[in-house]
């Protein structure tokens, strides 16, 4: 068996999933299959189970896999809601993997703000997001009423069409937001790749879970 | 015809039930023989009540109003209860005080999280116990339900609830910083941890105690590493121990970062893991300030199981489910 010290490991499909996989090769993982099939889910000989990254934290939390790698984007979205300290997934965080940088930010038309003026005449901003959960605590944290939209892809289409006047999403470069004539007001919280264990094998398989994270830190 | 029930609560029909009294014939047997008597408390309660405990985030989420406009609440455990009980029902009885239940208590849940509402907890309360012969008989009660019920491959996860508080005060952390070093913790997270140490104004030497000791977990060795500013709760840990019989010492895993979502512990903390289920099957420590709270003030310990959880990973045992692999490689 040649898992990473015998733990199973719940590895993003996406925009994590090139560099995830050249860590998990650094570390000495023959992710030769892993590369080349992209239909397959389930990698047992190396310890290694493939989903979308927002399913990960479920996949850990449940104890199906003993670590997994997510954006702190889908970590924060997943944060319950409520009064206090927002109630994380019962996971553990250990290691900022550094890679998979972007920003999540609040993004309206250029020129003059749709989103300020629509608060200052009709009290309310309309804002679409895939992440209803971190676009309304940040404008809650920032004191203005909004009435959020949540959409499950091209979020850059609702303030195009007049449906909403500004928009939440993850950038790395900007690039989308600049083809599609919207710019940056805020910068919400800048996210990155992070290792998250679940808390029982954090406990029951200590050693060979810090003996990984030595590594990672040492990378 | 659908009539459906609240999410997180369950109907049992005959064949779970069966297999779930045979798990809690087990346990009250093993609270009885070592003097623990059963009680019943009402499931509701006076909300003023039971708000005299601070239960962080484990307090009680449904609350109904009486014909009489009083706030009525459902427990949602059974240890403050039994602290109300011991006030009012035994005010001049001389301790120790040992009471067992098995009992449904109910919590919030977050949505399409699975999150039982109704859970079904058994537990003991040892009132009176001081540390750390107290906490070492709980402990031992602990294994031999555990074992009681066959389950095998589990191990107990001990900590200390003024360890970090103790680390954080000794080694400088500044008052306004110390809640939220603690909020980090509690939600596990290590990355905001660093960070929040990473902007206070610490010498690099308690910038990494701060950081690494709540990542010690293991054997005896971890207590030995433990930085002096930890040395009480690694003492606290150690006479405990000592104290365990041989065959429940070797299934205890320190761990200087264990916290509890639950307030009201003070010293000693445990958890129950075990491979074949991915989050702790139950837990408790020590609340020696609870009782005086309700007007008695006494030293006092306990746990609670929870009885699905348990059950859930005697079947998965049972069935030899991967996690049961994870077993051999265990660290001793």
């Amino acid at each position: 068996m040649s898992a990473i010290n015998g733990l199973t490991i719940a590895v993003p499909r996406g925009a994590l999933f090139t560099e995830t996989v050249d860590l998990l090769e650094g570390l000495g993982l023959d992710t030769a299959e892993l590369r080349s099939n992209d239909r397959k889910l389930l990698f047992e000989d190396i310890g290694v189970i493939t989903m979308r990254p927002s399913d990960v934290p479920t996949y850990v939390e449940s104890g199906a896999a003993d670590i997994g790698i997510t954006g702190k984007d889908v970590l924060l979205e997943q944060a319950a809601q409520g009064t206090g300290d927002p109630a994380q997934r019962e996971v553990y965080e250990l290691l900022d993997l550094g890679y998979g940088r972007c920003t999540m930010v609040l993004a309206s038309k250029a020129g003059p703000d749709p989103a300020a003026e629509a608060l200052r005449r009709l009290g309310v901003m309309r804002v679409a997001t895939k992440y209803p959960r971190i676009a309304a605590g940040h404008l809650e944290e920032t004191g203005r009423q909004a009435e959020i939209v949540e959409v499950k892809g091209s979020v850059e289409l609702a303030p195009l069409t007049g449906m909403v006047e500004a928009i939440v999403d993850l950038t790395a470069t900007g690039t989308t937001l600049r083809e599609h004539n919207l710019i940056v007001r805020e910068e919400i919280v800048e996210c990155t790749a992070r290792l998250i264990a679940n808390p029982v094998a954090h406990k029951l398989r200590a050693r060979e879970m810090d003996r990984l994270l030595e590594r990672l830190r040492g990378v | 015809m659908i009539h459906p029930i609240p999410s997180g609560t369950r109907d049992v029909l005959p064949d779970e039930t069966r297999e779930v009294r045979a798990i809690t014939d087990a346990l009250r047997g093993v609270f009885e023989r070592h003097g623990y008597g059963e009680v019943y408390t009402p499931a509701l309660e006076y909300e003023s009540v039971l708000a005299r405990a601070d239960m962080a985030d484990a307090q009680p989420a449904y609350r109904v109003f009486d014909e009489t406009g009083a706030v009525l609440a459902l427990r949602s455990d059974m240890t403050v209860p039994i602290a109300r009980v011991v006030a009012t029902r035994y005010p001049t009885v001389d301790p120790p005080l040992r009471f067992c239940y098995l009992a449904h208590c109910y919590r919030g849940v977050r949505p399409q999280r699975g999150q039982p509402r109704e859970l079904l907890q058994a537990g003991i309360e040892l009132i009176g116990a001081p540390a750390p012969q107290g906490t070492a008989e709980a402990l031992g009660v602990l294994c031999s339900a555990l074992d009681a019920v066959g389950l095998e491959g589990y191990r107990i996860g001990l900590g200390d609830a003024s360890l970090f508080p103790a680390l954080m005060a000794s080694l400088g952390v500044p008052q306004e910083a110390r809640a939220r070093l603690m909020s980090a913790l509690v939600n596990r997270d290590f990355v905001a941890l660093e960070e929040h140490l990473a902007g206070l104004e610490l010498s690099a030497h308690a910038r990494e105690l701060l950081l690494d000791v709540p990542q010690r977990r293991g054997g005896p060795e971890v207590l030995e590493a433990s930085a002096t500013a930890a040395v009480d709760a690694a003492a606290n840990m150690r006479q405990v121990h000592e104290l365990l019989e041989p065959q429940v010492a070797e299934r205890v895993i320190f761990d200087l970062g264990l916290v509890r979502s639950i307030g009201y512990y003070t010293g000693a903390v445990f958890e129950v893991y075990d491979p074949a289920l991915g989050a702790p099957i139950g837990g408790g420590g020590r609340y020696d300030e609870l009782l005086g709270r309700f007007g008695r003030s006494l030293p006092a310990v306990g746990f609670a199981l929870g009885v699905e959880r348990l059950h859930i990973a005697l079947a998965g045992e049972e069935r030899g489910e991967p996690g049961q692999a994870h077993a051999g490689a265990l660290p001793l």
